[in-house]
């Protein structure tokens, strides 16, 4: 691995890459405003997105583009990061949301959908209903 | 072929990883084609089925698609959060059916509406074929059903099923 400095950034990239920089980073910060302004869990899952969609897109292009210009070679194992923070997002961000959903609806809280019953479950309670277990069955006739 | 290969697309996803964070050298190049020939038979071990890509050619115009939908709804987040509360906003869920059934696909939905400011994945019941989604600011709800549905699904199903 070679060192860069300064110097070896020629204008136009310091430009262009500061852009997107500062747009990520504007992105970022705004999502992260969102965050703490707005005010239920649902609408606030919705203000880091910013974060990792374009947010990290953005800082990913502000780096290839200065140190791609900088290096002789192309400079791409930030994509990398992208791709990963994108795959990875949604599993934390069901995660959450399946949890606040099913406090919600254990809570009754008012503003959630309800849950829909499982057919598959429906159907296997409709069959036990129909053709009562053995033990059930010793149950009933043991009764006086 | 499939004893050694079982799941092609990751052996190249590896490969080329391997090259990008140790360089592309010849001598990197015979450590990332190791590397991503053994590697997979380990996932092997777990049973997971791999993804079968029937039309490769729909892929570029799809990701098209999805990256112009992540920066229009980028702007209109950013325009929402930025204005404050001048305009009633209706936030709230929408139920929507889903007639994807490939796991595959299903994960490739979940990665697209959770990159897209605006709305994210809550919940799938794969029984009924219902997705919940939670949207930041529904204008219309048949609307938006029916863009997740042509914009996303159906192209989906093309590539996957």
């Amino acid at each position: 691995m070679t060192t860069f400095s300064h110097a070896d950034v020629p204008l136009w990239a310091a430009v262009v890459g500061s852009a997107f920089l500062l747009l990520g980073a504007g992105l970022t910060l705004i999502g992260a405003f969102g965050l703490v302004r707005l005010q239920s869990f649902y609408e606030r899952i919705h203000a880091p997105t910013l974060g990792t969609s374009w947010g990290m897109g953005g800082m990913i292009l502000g780096s290839i583009i200065i140190f791609t210009s900088a290096s002789a070679r192309p400079v791409l194992h930030e994509i990398l990061i992208g791709v990963f923070v994108t795959v990875t997002t949604p599993v934390t961000l069901m995660m959450l949301g399946r949890a606040a959903l099913y406090r919600d609806r254990s809570e009754l809280n008012p503003g959630v959908p309800p849950e829909t019953p499982d057919d598959s479950f429906a159907t296997a309670m409709v069959e036990r209903k129909e053709a009562p277990s053995h033990s059930e069955q010793e149950v009933v006739s043991q009764r006086p | 072929m499939k004893r050694y290969f079982p799941y092609p697309v990751l052996t190249g996803c590896l490969a080329l990883m391997w090259l990008l964070l140790a360089g592309f050298t010849r001598g990197q190049f015979v450590l990332a084609v190791l590397v991503s020939l053994a590697a997979p038979h380990a996932l092997k071990a777990l049973g997971e089925e791999s993804a079968t890509v029937k039309r490769w050619l729909l892929i570029p115009g799809f990701l098209g698609v999805v990256l112009v939908d992540i920066i229009r709804s980028n702007i209109s987040v950013v325009w929402i959060l930025l204005s404050g509360d001048h305009r009633p906003r209706n936030s709230n869920f929408i139920t929507m059916p889903m007639k994807l059934k490939s796991p595959t696909g299903l994960a490739t939905l979940a990665v697209v509406l959770t990159s897209t400011p605006g709305t994210a994945w809550l919940d799938y019941n794969s029984t009924r074929g219902e997705l919940l989604i939670h949207v930041f600011d529904i204008v219309d709800e048949k609307q938006w059903i029916e863009q997740i549905t042509k914009r996303y699904e159906e192209p989906l199903r093309e590539i996957f099923e």
